[in-house]
């Protein structure tokens, strides 16, 4: 049995429905909501590096690598202000993230 | 080849079984360590395809970096486990249709679109076959994609500012010891001489 790019497409694509679920699933967990963007961008990794296998091409992988950078970034960011958060709030809630609902 | 399927499907099970224990599970730290799970076998899928570059960068920047990074902030947020379990089955039903729907829909195009991916084979910067995966992806990195490579860096940078910015506190209640008022006081100012005559106080 041959694996093809289908394969690898539809394991990114349960990972992506994965992290959505887990964005719908985890309303008070804010870690819980990063993590699941961390899973969506995994998934479009994949994604980049099966085409980028399957065409011969190495851009796939390049922006890959930006992809990562970018995870990365935003892993810190947010970390950063969930920790500021719950240093004003004392909670990591979704719902009580409206402070400046007005 | 029944053995690379083999690992292939290993490592697509296990990935996805422990992608599910990361949205599902009651305790974040939990979560965390399903995460490095989802990402190490994550690793695995990238080494098969040939991405040998890339797998190790993963697994230095998500198992290595952001895992830890993400496990001390769950470790540092003193949060209460019960509280963050409310309205978990009430979005069950909800979150279940939709991604159940989402799911259908990618499938579909991908299993059923039938399309014929040759058509599209002019690469641009095509893989060199005959050097390692790391060297092909540095000939082209710090040639044909330099202003993307040095965006990812000033992104790096800008948010590695940002989150020190964010996470800095000034706290007004603590005395502290400022040098540069201390390096400015006189002798004549603060220390005096005075003279102390026998059995009286200064």
């Amino acid at each position: 049995m041959e694996i093809t790019i289908s394969h690898y497409l539809i394991v990114a694509a349960i990972l992506f429905t994965l992290g959505v679920f887990g964005i719908f699933l985890n309303r008070k967990n804010v870690i819980i909501i990063l993590m699941s963007i961390e899973l969506i961008l995994l998934a479009a990794n994949i994604n980049f590096i099966a085409f980028s296998t399957q065409l011969g091409d190495l851009v796939g992988q390049v922006f890959a690598l930006l992809v990562l950078t970018v995870a990365a970034a935003e892993a810190a960011v947010g970390l950063a202000i969930l920790v500021v958060f719950f240093r004003n709030r004392g909670s990591i809630s979704v719902d009580e993230i409206n402070l400046m609902k007005g | 080849m029944p053995l690379l399927a083999l690992i292939f499907y290993v490592l697509a099970i296990v990935t996805i079984a422990s992608a599910v224990m990361v949205v599902t599970s009651r305790n974040p730290v939990h979560a965390v360590l399903f995460l490095i799970l989802t990402f190490f076998n994550a690793t695995g899928l990238f080494l098969l395809m040939g991405a040998e570059f890339l797998a190790m960068i993963l697994l230095i920047i998500y198992v290595g970096a952001i895992a830890v990074l993400f496990l001390f902030v769950v470790m540092m947020l003193n949060i209460n486990l019960v509280m963050l379990r409310q309205g978990f089955t009430s979005y069950l039903p909800l979150g279940g249709l939709i991604i159940i729907v989402l799911l259908t829909e990618l499938i579909m195009v991908i299993g059923l679109g039938d399309i014929d991916l040759n058509i599209a084979a002019k690469a641009t910067s095509p893989i060199p076959y005959h050097v390692p995966n790391a060297e092909a992806i540095g000939r082209v990195i710090y040639t044909q994609y330099v202003l993307a490579f040095h965006a990812a860096g000033i992104i790096l940078l800008v948010s590695m500012i940002g989150a020190i910015v964010l996470t800095l506190r000034q706290r007004t209640d603590v005395k502290r010891q400022s040098i540069d008022k201390q390096n400015l006081l006189l002798s004549e100012e603060v220390v005096e001489l005075v003279e102390v005559t026998r059995s009286k106080g200064v």
